[in-house]
């Protein structure tokens, strides 16, 4: 049964969007709506509600620290879980993305099963 | 070459690729390539910089990474496109960040660049460092790949910011 929750998917990398889009459909995740970068990004979070965002941290113009940290620092969306996606899990890019409220990351190559768990994880501590 | 760089390479290609694509790739016999040319119809390749410096390209056959992207993506792709360009990249950048994963195990602390596709007939692969190249090949049940990589000497001083 699919599941209901709308999940926001920001990569700069069009084909990147399509493979989490197959990666969430085969984790049952059918309600996915993309951003090409973290404007357009905060653009679709102010006009829908957007119940998690999975974001590239490596993108031109706004990073996917930098969409967080302004994704915490509107209060419309501050609440938005926020899963990380990274090529690699660089200590000082952990730390500063927990310190800017992210609420998990994931590292390149994952299988749907991880990125099921992460979101499941993530929505579970939320409630 | 150092073998822990080799394998670093080998393990982070398998990875991704068993990982993202459902594809198990068979690695054979690693050979030196004295030419720039690429063993492959489209490739992606990667700055290296850090306790060692160079760059590290995958150059792909037609067949092989448009099963690999197909595989990706859930949907057939039959000619090379924007979503195989793309692809390339993405699968450039995740084997680098894969292998400078297993490298750091070995203290070797690597950054690198964004990656650039290049394809058509008989293009080349311009490595950093010059040449000449380490060449892994690797087989799918759909075609083969090169993994090329062309390093030079370890340096112990700390990597540049990212």
């Amino acid at each position: 049964m699919e599941k209901d929750i709308k999940i926001l998917v920001v990569d700069d990398f069009a084909t990147m969007r399509k493979v989490i889009k197959n990666l969430l459909k085969q984790a049952r995740f059918e309600n996915v709506v993309e951003a090409e970068d973290g404007v357009a990004a905060l653009r679709i979070l102010k006009s829908q509600k957007i119940d998690l965002i999975i974001s590239d941290w490596n993108m031109p113009n706004m990073t996917g620290l930098d969409l967080l940290k302004a994704v915490r620092a509107d209060s419309d969306i501050a609440q938005t879980p926020f899963l990380m996606v990274t090529a690699e899990a660089l200590q000082e890019n952990v730390i500063a993305a927990v310190k800017a409220g992210v609420n998990n990351y994931i590292v390149k190559p994952f299988t749907a099963e991880t990125l099921n768990e992460k979101i499941t994880r993530i929505l579970e501590k939320i409630g | 070459m150092d073998v822990k760089i080799i394998n670093a390479f080998v393990d982070g290609t398998v990875s991704v690729l068993k990982t993202m694509a459902f594809v198990e790739p068979k690695a054979g016999s690693p050979y030196i390539k004295n030419d720039d040319f690429a063993h492959g119809d489209i490739s992606g390749i990667i700055g290296l910089a850090g306790s060692f410096k160079g760059s590290l390209a995958l150059s792909f056959s037609s067949t092989c990474i448009l099963n690999i992207v197909s595989n990706m993506l859930g949907e057939q792709i039959t000619e090379i496109n924007n979503d195989i360009i793309d692809a390339v990249g993405e699968i450039t950048n995740m084997v680098s960040g894969a292998a400078r994963k297993n490298l750091e195990m070995d203290h070797l602390a690597i950054n690198s660049s964004l990656p650039t596709v290049i394809f058509g007939k008989d293009h080349k692969i311009t490595h950093v460092m010059g040449g000449p190249s380490i060449i892994i090949p690797f087989e799918t049940d759909n075609g083969s790949f090169v993994v090329d990589i062309c390093i030079g000497e370890e340096n112990h001083s700390k990597p540049p910011g990212d």
